[in-house]
């Protein structure tokens, strides 16, 4: 019997960079808030002294227990779905700050045709360039109207860059400065200016100098100790939520944070939700949170699962192609961040050191910078180089040719530990009617709750995208002087390996409650007073890492919470007519 | 953190590398390895024990090369022939070279023991609920590649659309006990002989073997426990010795890997290799 607590403003559901931005701003407007985490309470002493490659990346020490909770994946719609069960194939964060805290830090902002890709598309193009399974639509928003939540980040977060030559307008510079900068990474940026393009360092979460964010909160300098990427930051010179937002929010008074709390379902009633309910998993005790109003705020899995376990929105149904939750789940999977590795036999580099967002990149051949007209597919990426700090565990980069084991593997996986180096391209990735979220029928959770099943397959733009890539990547690395090259294989399907956390869709927003689930301030059509606040709401993956665009709409997300416990109601008008075709 | 990270520079060279370099001539020239695989249980528990130094600086067995590691001793393996087939497989693995020792002088096959004995060998964080569904996907599941249409032939099992991969109800220790008693058996049927007392090249014949999932093993592709092995030893070799593996960062010492540091703030710019003497988590948590 659920036990049921006193009624707040606004409950959260999660604590990673949703949750924690959203906890903030609404305490610090003076609501009472509380946020339920499902995993554990953490904070810097957690991550200091505890650099250890096998605990952290190759034991997941972060990620989701999947002994609890997990998803069911297969390609296609009449398979049967199987669990995944391995954290090696499935890392999503877990405990305060979620996936913020182990992020890499690279943050950049999705380009502006990546809000308006459906209309921009057209416009240049014509509607014959987009296919007919391919769901794209714009996002309801603008870049120009999101620009200021962005900066909003930026700031909060200390943001550590220089700006792109070709990047979109920024209405203020980087906080702080750059990264600095590698002789690997100069010899990439060498190369690329060489080949008449326009290449700049990473802008960075892992900060430069010693920053206080306007929230009063610090973040300290990167020591540039490699141990970053699946860690927590040892010096709390990592922009996360536990040296940001989440402080922000405790210092107001009006924030109250409950981890080891497992939501299991939004309460509602005629339209309204009521609040959450939720398990203490310390104590098995179930909890009723009201609240005027809910906000998911949790992975784009979670975000979507407790709507369809709460029954709230129609679920899409890919036969008819009607309903919305569930609908356009994307992401970026094998089928992303494909390149090609240079092996140096005169070069040595100092790869053991690094930084998460350590790197340098251009976008030459982002968004819709470079003309499509002949090109067999939509959208791009940045081509990047990074320098995370390789493991001993890790860093087995042998040329292809080598056995995988055995003396021939030893000899040249230790001659070539500090003599390789890898470009990738991060290209975006488009939504089809195929690839969608449920329920599955089979498999349970701990409280014997169905759990999220994902449909995903590959088409033809994704292999097209990833070739082009590839061959920039290879042009690159040949202009560096490596003295071999191998390219990546281009998989020809998904290989169901949920492993950057660039996982996202499915609650997607719009300005069509017909095609979308959130209106661009991430609140619900169907219900005024819940919101769905994260990467749920991409329509589509844009061509590079997302934090920055999650904490951006985080922010319109809060505006559009006060708005809506000043006034109430539906805070945007709906379009009659469908933005896609 | 600048000035603990200066102290750390000035420490002067390892020892260890000496050591390391002496033992292996000692090796050869005593011709303990046969084909490249230490040989018999009581030899490879004399190679094993008699010549690893603590790297802990706090012990009073500092230099003393023939103190025996007391946690060198097995906890999940209770047969011991299981840990000798263990012991020959990671070494063929991962030789010992003129770069520098093998797997089994690195302590790997202990590194594995624990960490089979421990939540991560009884698949504590995995999803272990029924129902199993066996025969038709794709186990190969410890494979780091992208693309699971290169790894390998999986014969009757293979299905044409690759699936989540971990589909079997056997946990990683049970895996490697029956793997590495298939290995023995494999040995046994081919060349009538122990896995351990096979030559280097029937050893080789028999992993590849496994490797390309040509054995059948129960509940789980002969492939799906190679990569485990593979990755399993590679993880020993290089990983923090906290864990009992990498003996005396022996590991990173030949990857010229300078373990867990405080910050590279003042040297990443460098255009030069820097070389450091490895510090272990020891060392950096003091």
């Amino acid at each position: 019997m659920a036990k049921k607590l006193d009624k707040v403003d606004v409950v959260v559901v999660g604590s990673g960079w949703s949750g924690g931005i959203v906890s903030a701003e609404l305490s610090k407007a003076g609501y009472k808030v509380v946020t339920l985490e499902r995993g554990e309470n953490r904070k810097t002493a957690d991550y200091t002294g505890v650099k250890d490659e096998l605990r952290y990346t190759n034991r997941f020490e972060m990620m989701q227990n999947l002994s609890h909770e997990t998803i069911t994946s297969r390609n296609e719609i009449n398979e049967t779905a199987l669990p995944v069960r391995t954290q090696g194939e499935m890392m999503a964060g877990t405990d305060l700050g979620g996936g913020g805290v182990h992020w890499a830090g690279a943050s950049y902002r999705f380009d502006p045709y990546d809000f308006e890709i459906y209309s921009k598309t057209v416009e240049r193009y014509g509607k014959k360039k987009i296919p007919e399974d391919m769901t794209i639509q714009d996002w309801g928003i603008t870049y120009d109207e999101l620009e200021k939540y962005y900066d909003k980040f930026d700031k909060m977060a200390g943001i550590s860059g220089e700006e792109d030559p070709l990047g979109p307008k920024r209405s203020s510079d980087y906080p702080n400065p750059p990264m600095k900068e590698t002789p690997n990474l100069r010899l990439f940026k060498d190369a690329a200016k060489n080949l008449g393009y326009h290449p700049f360092q990473i802008p960075s979460g892992n900060i430069t100098e010693n920053y206080e964010n306007p929230d009063g909160q610090v973040i300290n300098q990167c020591q540039y100790c490699a141990f970053c990427t699946q860690y927590g930051c040892d010096f709390g010179a990592k922009a996360d939520p536990i040296v940001t937002v989440i402080p922000a929010a405790k210092e107001t008074g009006n924030f109250e944070l409950r981890t080891q709390s497992y939501v299991r379902r939004v309460l509602h009633d005629g339209g309204k939700a009521n609040g959450v309910l939720y398990v203490d998993t310390v104590t098995g005790q179930e909890y009723e949170q009201p609240a005027d109003v809910v906000v998911l705020a949790a992975f784009t899995f979670t975000n979507n699962r407790l709507l369809m376990l709460s029954e709230i929105g129609e679920p899409y149904n890919p036969k008819t192609r009607k309903g919305v939750i569930g609908r356009n789940f994307n992401g970026q999977y094998n089928n992303s961040h494909l390149g090609a590795r240079g092996f140096f036999k005169d070069k040595k580099f100092n790869l053991y050191m690094g930084a998460g967002a350590l790197g340098a990149t251009f976008s030459d051949f982002q968004a819709d910078k470079f003309d499509h007209t002949d090109l067999d597919f939509i959208h791009g990426g940045q081509i990047e180089i990074r320098q995370y700090g390789d493991g001993a565990i890790a860093s087995n980069k042998v040329p292809k040719g080598t056995p995988k084991w055995g003396p021939e593997f030893k000899e040249n996986s230790i001659f070539y530990a500090n003599r390789n180096l890898n470009l990738w391209y991060t290209n975006a990735v488009m939504s089809y009617w195929h690839n969608y979220l449920d329920l599955d029928p089979t498999y349970k959770d701990d409280f014997n709750d169905p759990l999220i099943r994902i449909t995903n397959k590959f088409t033809d733009q994704d292999f097209n995208i990833s070739k082009f890539g590839i061959k920039k990547c290879k042009e690159v690395l040949k202009e560096m002087g490596a003295d071999i090259i191998d390219e990546d294989e281009i998989p020809k399907k998904f290989n169901h390996v949920y492993f950057g956390g660039h996982y996202t869709g499915g609650v997607i927003m719009g300005d069509n409650p017909e095609t979308s689930a959130v209106n661009n301030y991430l609140q619900m059509w169907d219900v005024d007073n819940l919101f769905v606040v994260g990467g749920s709401a991409f329509p589509q993956f844009g061509g590079i890492h997302p934090t920055p665009t999650i904490g951006a709409l985080a922010y319109r997300a809060s505006e559009g919470i006060e708005k809506y416990l000043k006034n109430g109601g539906q805070l945007a008008t709906a379009k009659d007519n469908s933005s896609t075709a | 953190m600048s000035d603990k990270y200066d102290k750390d520079n000035e420490k002067d060279v390892n020892t260890n590398d000496k050591d390391g370099v002496s033992r292996r001539r000692f090796i050869k020239n005593t011709g303990l390895v046969a084909g490249g695989v230490v040989g018999g249980s009581l030899l490879g528990g004399v190679v094993t024990n008699q010549w690893n130094t603590t790297p802990d600086k706090d012990t009073q067995t500092k230099g003393n090369k023939t103190t025996p590691e007391l946690q060198d001793a097995r906890m999940f393996f209770s047969r011991k022939e299981d840990f000798e087939v263990l012991k020959a497989a990671t070494e063929r693995i991962f030789p010992e070279d003129d770069n520098g020792p093998g797997a089994v002088e690195l302590g790997a096959p202990y590194f594995i023991d624990k960490q089979l004995a421990g939540q991560w060998g009884s698949n504590a964080k995995a999803y272990m609920r029924d129902p199993f569904k066996q025969g038709k996907q794709v186990q190969d599941y410890e494979h780091q590649d992208r693309d699971q249409d290169k790894q390998g032939p999986h014969s009757d099992t293979q299905n044409p659309t690759p699936t989540p991969r971990y589909q079997t109800r056997l946990n990683r220790g049970e895996m490697f006990i029956q793997g590495l008693r298939k290995l023995d058996k494999e040995s046994q049927d081919r060349f009538k002989k122990k896995f351990i007392d096979a030559e280097g090249d029937q050893q080789d014949e028999i992993l590849e073997a496994f490797e390309k999932g040509e054995v059948q093993m129960k509940g789980v592709e002969a492939t799906t426990f190679f990569n485990l092995l593979l990755q399993t030893t590679l993880e020993g070799v290089y990983a923090d010795p906290v864990y009992g593996g990498n003996k005396n960062m022996q590991g990173w010492v030949m990857k010229e890997y300078p373990g867990p540091r405080a910050a590279y703030i003042n040297d990443i710019e460098s255009d030069d290799f820097i070389k450091m003497e490895p510090k272990s988590l020891r060392d950096y948590q003091g």
